[in-house]
């Protein structure tokens, strides 16, 4: 986080450089280039009146088999396809496989127990509301390659054992 | 009355003008005609036109089936209406058409005229159509997904699981697993399995 924000200010600081630099040049009525300054946004570098040809949509990973987590804490991501799996209101479609008492009818492994807590770690019947949103942390795989690199290193490697 | 009595004598009465072989086979083209026009009148009410054509149906079940894989999909292969909600089977679908009739009455005094209104019956209406298919064995999803016919090695492990012990030995059908696949759910408190 504290990396992420250190790049914010440098990003920011640069802008600021450039703007003021863009201004020098402009009271000096020397031309600026066009997009010389040009910072690439999430649109791409696409022009405002053309449209972005749009990725190829990814195949969800659907082989159910259990994937390793990178650190104790982190949620379990999804293995298979839950495509118009309804979590709302009405209904939460992933809780009629996961849920206490449906695990034994679908062998599917029953949501972790923090999800049955409240916040003060009292214990409901149901699963808490906080914990309701499944896909708030647990998502479905892409089988594709990573669009930026990851720099993550397993806990193990840092402290130097089981390499 | 008497009118009613006189027609009736003319029908009691044998032909006078007309040969037997023209009433027959007058008759026969008529019938011919007649039925013809009754199942394109029928077939008429099966299309996705003829069900849109109320907002209640528009604005929202077709809405909600327009975002499911039974809509729209890789190979182009449409469920309409009909083809889920309406018998394939030639009696059944009268007696359907004939249970159609309450739906006529919902639309002139307006049951589900609102969404509000068509929110607080979908439980009702969801399970309505829930019992029927329980009923039928899931009739009219068999119409196109014949158990015979299903590859499980082209399954998932998970589907491959359920339809090969549960659904194999008819323990459950499809209604039972597959709620909600065409349109949103209701709310599904007290349902079996959820």
């Amino acid at each position: 986080m504290a990396k992420l924000i250190k790049t914010l200010m440098v990003k920011k600081a640069i802008l600021a450089m450039a703007a003021s630099v863009a201004l020098v040049m402009s009271m000096l009525a020397a031309p600026v280039m066009a997009g010389e300054t040009y910072i690439s946004t999430l649109r791409g570098e696409v022009d405002l009146n053309k449209e972005e040809t749009a990725p190829m949509m990814g195949k969800v990973m659907n082989e159910d088999i259990k994937r390793k987590r990178d650190y104790p804490m982190a949620p379990p991501t999804i293995p298979h396809k839950v495509d118009n799996y309804p979590v709302n209101k009405n209904a939460n479609k992933c809780m009629s496989c996961h849920a206490r008492d449906r695990t034994e009818d679908s062998q599917a492994p029953m949501v972790s127990v923090t999800h049955y807590m409240n916040r003060d770690g009292n214990f409901l019947a149901e699963i808490s509301p906080r914990r309701y949103f499944c896909n708030q942390c647990h998502v479905v795989q892409l089988d594709s390659k990573p669009l930026v690199e990851n720099e993550f290193q397993d806990v193990y490697k840092i402290i130097g054992e089981k390499k | 009355m008497g009118t009613i009595k006189k027609y009736l004598r003319v029908l009691r009465k044998p032909s006078v003008h007309y040969s037997l072989g023209f009433l027959t086979l007058g008759g026969f083209i008529a019938g011919i005609i007649f039925w013809g026009a009754f199942n394109t009148a029928l077939e008429a009410t099966n299309t996705e036109a003829f069900c849109t054509g109320c907002h209640e149906m528009r604005d929202n079940v077709y809405a909600e089936l327009k975002t499911t894989i039974h809509f729209s999909n890789r190979s182009g292969v449409r469920a309409k209406c009909s083809d889920c909600h309406v018998p394939h089977n030639w009696t059944d679908k009268i007696a359907r058409k004939m249970q159609a009739s309450k739906e006529v009455w919902g639309k002139i005094f307006g049951t589900i005229d609102t969404r509000e209104k068509f929110e607080a019956n979908r439980r009702r209406l969801a399970e309505n159509e829930w019992r029927r298919l329980k009923a039928n064995d899931s009739l009219e999803c068999r119409n196109c997904h014949n158990f015979e016919y299903m590859d499980f090695t082209r399954q998932s492990k998970r589907a491959m699981d359920q339809h090969s012990t549960a659904l194999a030995s008819g323990e459950k059908t499809c209604i039972d697993c597959h709620k909600g696949i065409a349109h949103h759910l209701p709310d599904m408190k007290g349902v079996e399995g959820w």
